[in-house]
């Protein structure tokens, strides 16, 4: 059958199992718009700005596993939507984004709108197509989720120039598609299973640290079964939780800059590391230099240009992180050798002495509404299975260490961008996939203003999402570092001339709610999460002075960890026997 | 250490950006790039030369194999292998100067392809090194342009870096 480029659009959306797709209509993106409105199998949600269209499909994406779509206009829309591609692709999310494109024949003159779509977003994307003919339009959109949900994972831009939406041609969507050029390794190679299973079970003092490639790979249910099958230590990265059930024993609790006391003293002294699915971030390695100084080195990643790219590794293993995993259980019941027992229940022991220093505490006493205990509570009354968006800050962080994900792809947030502004829209996603599921958005009063604009959209599409602003009336991650490391001089961290987030709630048709006294937080929040079917934004006015804690201040070593005023402080540098 | 990187790429639009673009923001160095169409047109040969300690080489070449418009790739460095570049020199030539370079164009085996009355314009290949060598010996001042190819290679024996 002949059809439009724009029909042939929205066929292939349908064919691919797009259910929804996130965007904002324009000139070049008429064609296709109209295509839209005369069907119903594919959903479009209107954002209020474009960078949310593209936080919403990735929060879609983290929450499900399925790919975001995302359709924008050209010029402005285009480089609006930027923000959250480049948040995507930090954090290798599956997203399809089309780009609307003035007609081929006006490229490169400057034409109304025109930006080059295509070169602005090349270093952010995992790949990036401009279709000059309709004859390829189906094809490359095949490419292009091929391309964004295989091996690791990313954005993939697709920009269409407004005349081949309109064209016409045949459709007919592949089923299938092979690439020359592009054939992302799956099986890890045998003969380093077998090296690597030798050496986990060879370690006196193992450490398994673990990254958002276990969420992406669906591999936490083989984590679990392989972290008690050996009984060693599990860490997360921040972009790793809920890789292993963080109520577990074997958990130590998120590592790196502020992570705990336990995980980054485990990761200085064990002498046999097990990497999986992580990238070896600075802010989780602290310096470099005085990285995990006694330990050997297992690498297990499907993206080989990750391996070896901070680290040197000893035993890199190439490969989907599920398989792998697999593979490494299997060899180790195969070689039917046993961790020295002895051994590991002394380096254990060591461990919960690390761990009895409580790292995470605060002042309960504080007639002040302490931020963690907001968090805390929301875990309590929760039973630790809400669907957790958050934006970048210290609410951040300590959702990050309050909040224990038991699950992998409830914890959303942006690890790698560290993007103001994702947890909001990212929320949206979330609750358009998982639509009776309690979905919290913790956010600060200066991060939520970065993407306000989406509680219009919140009520457009009736999306009970329940905001958590710890209001500090700073940007309280800015003004602790001002605090440490600039002698307290608070420039420009101040939050000043702030909104009345409950009129603004309202104004928008949402319910809001003040919370100041610590006495009246579990109430708000009890009363906010029986409040099924309306967005409760609840502006919480916590303690400003509050810092996060424990913390690894930048270049310094996993045992140089500065720990908070409540917690007991010892020398955290000295070497094991 | 120097490296020459032979690649097969995807003969389309935007893939040198791409190579391009991938060593501005990584911070590599690109001392020459070469590229043109091969005999099958779906696919550019290109050819890279680069230098760096061991694990940014290693850094390099996963990342060129990470595009996706990167089909094939080969560091010649590796094994025997012949690398050529071609040099197009335009020197002043007056006097007692024009058999003075005439000899050391001979000596380099070089050939001159274009004469006036004042200037040679000299064509010379060769490896890198010899190209470097010649301009040397070629006295700076005379020299009115230099128009190097960059490098291109191949490896040595009868396998190919081919689909
Ligand atoms: C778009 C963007 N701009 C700037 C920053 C730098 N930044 C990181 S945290 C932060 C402060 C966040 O303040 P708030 O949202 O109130 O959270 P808090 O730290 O107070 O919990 C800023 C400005 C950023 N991460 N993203």
């Amino acid at each position: 059958m002949e059809l439009t480029g724009a029909d042939i659009f929205v066929r292939c959306l349908e064919d691919e199992g797009v259910e929804y797709i996130f965007g904002y209509p324009g000139g070049a993106a008429l064609h296709i718009y109209d295509a839209l409105y005369r069907q119903d199998k594919v959903k479009h949600i209107l954002v209020r700005h474009e960078q949310g269209a593209t936080h919403a499909a990735d929060g879609y994406a983290r929450a499900t596993g399925k790919p975001g779509a995302v359709i924008v206009t050209s010029g402005p829309g285009a480089t609006n939507a930027v923000t959250g591609i480049a948040t995507a692709y930090m954090d290798s999310i599956p997203l399809v984004v089309f780009t609307g494109q003035v007609p081929t024949m006006l490229i490169g003159d400057d034409a109304f709108q025109e930006v080059d779509a295509v070169g602005i977003t090349r270093p952010c994307v995992k790949h990036n197509f401009l279709v000059k003919d309709v004859k390829d339009l189906a094809m490359t959109i095949k490419k292009a989720f091929y391309i964004a949900t295989t091996g690791r994972p990313g954005p993939v831009v697709v920009d269409i120039p407004k005349d081949v939406t309109a064209d016409i041609t045949e459709y007919d969507y592949p089923d299938a598609i092979s690439m020359r050029s592009y054939a992302p390794v799956t099986k890890g190679h045998q003969a380093q299973v077998k090296k690597a299973a030798a050496l986990i079970t060879s370690a006196k003092r193992p450490m398994i640290y673990t990254g958002g490639g276990v969420i992406l790979g669906n591999a936490a249910e083989s984590l679990t079964e392989f972290v008690r099958t050996l009984g060693y230590p599990c860490t997360n990265t921040l972009m790793g939780l809920g890789g292993y059930p963080a109520t577990d024993p074997l958990f130590v609790g998120m590592l790196g800059m502020h992570g705990t006391y336990e995980a980054n003293m485990a990761m200085h002294e064990c002498d046999v590391l097990i990497a999986v699915g992580a990238r070896f971030d600075d802010r989780v390695t602290g310096d470099l230099n005085k990285f995990c100084p006694h330990a050997r080195i297992v690498h297990i990643d499907i993206d080989p240009a990750s391996i070896g790219k901070n680290v040197p590794v000893e035993i890199p293993i190439v490969g989907n992180v599920d398989g792998v995993i697999k593979d490494l259980l299997k060899a180790i019941r195969a070689s039917k050798k046993k961790p020295d027992a002895e051994a590991l229940a002394a380096w254990w022991e060591q461990i919960e002495e690390w761990r009895a220093m409580n790292c995470l505490t605060f002042d309960r006493a504080s007639e002040l509404i302490k931020p963690q205990y907001v968090i805390e509570t929301l875990y309590k009354l929760t039973d630790g299975d809400a669907f957790v968006t958050s934006d970048v800050g210290q609410h951040q962080m300590w959702a990050a260490q309050f909040y224990k994900f038991d699950k992998p792809r409830r914890w959303i947030n942006s690890g790698g961008l560290g993007t103001m502004g994702f947890g909001l829209p990212s929320a949206m996603g979330v609750q358009l996939a998982y639509p009776d599921a309690l979905v919290a958005c913790i956010t600060g009063e200066a991060s939520i203003q970065m993407c306000i604009q989406e509680l219009s959209t919140c009520k457009q599409y009736g999306l009970p999402i329940k905001v958590i602003n710890l209001n500090n009336r700073y940007m309280g991650m800015v003004r602790q570092w001002q605090e440490f490391f600039y002698d307290r001089r608070y420039s420009h961290s101040y939050m000043d001339a702030l909104p009345d987030f409950i009129k603004l709630a309202e104004s928008y048709g949402h319910v809001g709610m003040k919370i100041e006294k610590p006495g009246d937080v579990e109430g708000a929040l009890k009363e906010a999460i029986a409040t099924t079917d309306r967005l409760v934004f609840l502006d919480f006015i916590t303690d400003q002075t509050e810092n996060v804690y424990p913390m690894m201040p930048a270049g310094k070593g996993h045992h140089e960890m500065e720990l908070g005023p409540c917690s007991q402080v010892v020398s955290t540098n000295r070497e094991l026997a | 250490m120097r490296h020459i990187i032979s690649i097969l790429l995807e003969n389309e639009a935007g893939a040198l950006s791409r190579v391009a673009g991938l060593f501005s923001a990584r911070g590599y160095n690109i001392e020459s790039l070469t590229v043109a169409p091969t005999e099958d047109e779906t696919l550019s040969r290109m050819t890279l030369v680069t230098s760096g300690s061991e694990s940014i080489i290693e850094q390099i070449t996963k990342q060129l194999n990470k595009l996706v418009d990167v089909v094939k790739l080969v560091d010649l460095t590796e094994g025997p292998h012949i690398e050529r570049e071609m040099i197009m020199l335009k020197v002043q030539a007056v006097g007692d100067a024009r058999d003075e370079l005439k000899r050391l164009v001979d000596i380099f085996r070089g050939r001159i392809i274009d004469v006036t009355e004042s200037s040679y314009t000299i064509e010379l290949t060769g490896a890198g090194r010899k190209i470097d060598a010649f301009l040397q010996a070629m006295p700076r001042k005379d020299i009115i342009e230099v128009v190097r190819s960059g490098v291109s290679g191949i490896g040595r024996g009868d396998k190919g870096l081919r689909l």
